[in-house]
């Protein structure tokens, strides 16, 4: 790994860090007050898209690009949502980077409404973080005393309100037209696409949806420079005309079963058996690991083979992984039974779907109710192949539902059962001695009283 | 008919309308109004549902139908003084997680989402708390308690807390 000095990270462990004075102390919002005196919007933008800065709450699209799907010269009013509904099980950088340097988040944001000409920004925070929640609004309050915020920001014209909006624990809320639909009062199904947020979204108006961390490195790429950032991570493909590299810090979520779990920030690329090992003090109490997620549950397993993989937004997806997702690295070591892994990613987005769209609401509960069967003692050998055509049909990919949450579902089932069969094979047998050939369809009923 | 007594109080609806002025519409309020009463009462009753409504210009339906796709809002009876979130998600199973939330129901006699008897402390299972750093962990109203072990939980909960905000 080439020599790297955490930047996003920078305040953690500084006493006061979350405080303006402490974040201007380190260098923050000259950049702003530089753009303001001196840029013009489309600057910003051209500076982001310079960057190959790609989006860090998930899907990896390019933040310059997306800012350009605004329609030009729009009257407006254009709206920024700030995606703080950080719920992928094993993710919580937004949450550190919003409790201890709140100012580095609201600096990005005003940066990107500049850029986008958006003159409200949202911050769809979700409810599990008060914390956060307390830090941002002093932040906040802080950047308004300051002149950063409000009418006329240094007599410039450009005029911003940021303003917190708090979820209610729901997972779906993390989509971003599901974020959206939220936001105005409704309950969070995501929407048909098209059209998309930049041209129809909040309120009906053009929207540009951006995760806190993506915020976070655009403030730093206005304070050190486009080459900066692009000297950090993974340069493009050369042989891939499509791939826009991952360039960048990435703030990496360790947990699970390691020694030292937390939040690390690395360059794009490092492998999961690095950032384990020389991170994370590696697998807890000497085991090894048996799979590894690589960005949230939803993104799949990786075997302990696979994890020389590099953690850049191309490298999990080539060991089957559905790709890098939120980088939430979580381990499970080898006395785990994945079983109970694939039951617990089950269980999850059975509770998680919102309902709207029937494989997904329908495939979610039964792959539950599958899983609960087989860990009841009661599985069959075709049981998996029931949990596989589950997992192949429910999705965006398949073209079988409106957003992407069937896709996560089914990719753990998708990898676990592929990478895991013999496993899966040996405990169904294990457990039910007697009933692991049989192929006869299963009464509904029995089913469903197995759980 | 006596009409019933109305459930917001003048400071609640003035909480709502301070907000009113961040969103071009009013049906935006209607989460940010069941926060502000779920706060105060600790659930949001049909009646308050119908009175948050008439507030927001809105159909009661309107506003019941975002409550109840949550699951968050209690609407029977208010949960607890103390209001427990176990985590049982992925990162807070692999170290006990689904172990702390049985026990803790055993210990206090209740199911999950259940409340105790003297109305002190509901425990209910969530999905990922955003703090896998410190799993197993519980958010008790506003406070993270982090790497909880069956024993330390317990004797966590006992504690009295400020409310949630």
């Amino acid at each position: 790994m080439q020599p790297f000095k955490p930047v996003l990270l920078e305040a953690v462990g500084v006493p006061d860090g979350h405080s303006i004075a402490s974040y201007k102390s380190r260098g923050g919002y000259a950049p702003l007050e530089a753009t303001l005196a001196g840029k013009q919007p489309l600057d910003v933008v051209e500076m982001v898209k310079a960057s190959g800065l790609r989006g860090r709450g998930g899907a990896g699209f390019p933040t310059g690009l997306k800012w350009t799907f605004l329609p030009k010269d729009h009257p407006g009013p254009i709206y920024l949502c700030v995606n703080a509904d950080e719920s992928e099980p094993g993710t919580f950088n937004n949450r550190i980077m919003m409790e201890d340097d709140p100012h580095q988040v609201i600096e990005g944001i005003i940066l990107s409404s500049y850029a986008t000409r958006a003159t409200t920004a949202y911050i769809y925070l979700r409810y599990e973080y008060p914390q956060s929640w307390h830090r941002l609004q002093a932040a906040i309050d802080e950047a308004y005393a300051a002149g950063y915020l409000g009418k006329n920001i240094r007599g410039t014209g450009f005029s911003l309100d940021i303003y917190l909006h708090r979820g209610a624990a729901a997972y779906i809320c993390g989509e971003e037209t599901g974020l959206i639909e939220s936001l105005e009062g409704k309950r969070a199904w995501p929407r048909i696409k098209p059209p998309f947020p930049a041209i129809e979204g909040l309120f009906r108006k053009p929207t540009v949806v951006n995760n806190i961390e993506t915020m976070a490195c655009v403030a730093q790429i206005a304070r050190r420079g486009v080459d900066w950032f692009k000297s950090i991570g993974v340069p493009a493909d050369p042989a891939n005309p499509r791939d826009p590299g991952s360039y960048g810090p990435k703030l990496y979520c360790l947990s699970g079963h390691v020694e030292k779990p937390g939040c690390y920030e690395a360059p794009l690329g490092i492998t999961a058996r690095e950032l384990i090992d020389r991170f994370g003090g590696g697998v807890w109490q000497g085991r090894r690991a048996k799979a590894v997620i690589p960005g949230g549950i939803s993104m799949g397993l990786m075997t302990e083979g696979e994890l020389d993989t590099p953690l850049d937004f191309a490298g999990p997806g080539k060991v089957g992984c559905l790709g890098l997702g939120t980088a939430a690295v979580v381990v499970i070591d080898d006395q785990t039974s994945i079983v109970d892994f694939l039951h617990n990613s089950c269980r999850f987005f059975a509770h998680e779907s919102c309902g709207q769209c029937t494989p997904c609401r329908e495939g979610t509960s039964w792959s539950l109710r599958l899983l609960e069967r087989i860990k009841a003692g009661k599985g069959r050998l075709r049981d998996l192949d029931i949990l596989l055509e589950l997992g192949n049909t429910m999705g965006m990919m398949p073209g079988s539902t409106i957003c992407g949450l069937a896709d996560g579902a089914a990719w753990p089932i998708k990898n676990a059962i592929k990478k895991f069969r013999g496993e899966f094979e040996d405990y169904i047998k294990r457990t039910n001695p007697s009933g692991w050939m049989v192929t006869d369809p299963v009464p509904a009923l029995q089913i469903v009283g197995a759980h | 008919m006596i009409a019933p007594r109305k459930i917001l109080t003048d400071e609640m609806v003035a909480k709502i309308e301070a907000l009113a002025p961040r969103y071009p519409n009013r049906r935006a309020l209607t989460l940010p109004a069941l926060h502000i009463v779920n706060a105060e009462l600790r659930h949001v009753p049909l009646q308050a549902v119908a009175e948050i409504a008439a507030v927001l210009g809105l159909a009661p339906a309107e506003v019941q139908d975002t409550l109840t796709f949550y699951q968050f809002f209690h609407q029977e009876k208010p949960h607890g003084k103390v209001r427990a979130f176990v985590c049982r998600s992925v990162s807070c199973a692999l170290r006990g997680g689904d172990h702390l939330l049985e026990h803790l129901c055993h210990k206090h006699g209740v199911e999950p989402y259940g409340t105790t008897a003297d109305g002190e402390l509901t425990i209910e299972p969530a999905e990922c708390l955003g703090a896998c750093d410190f799993a197993p962990c519980i958010l008790a109203n506003d406070d993270l308690l982090k790497n909880m072990t069956p024993e330390s939980a317990e004797a966590e909960l006992k504690k009295p807390r400020a409310r949630a905000t």
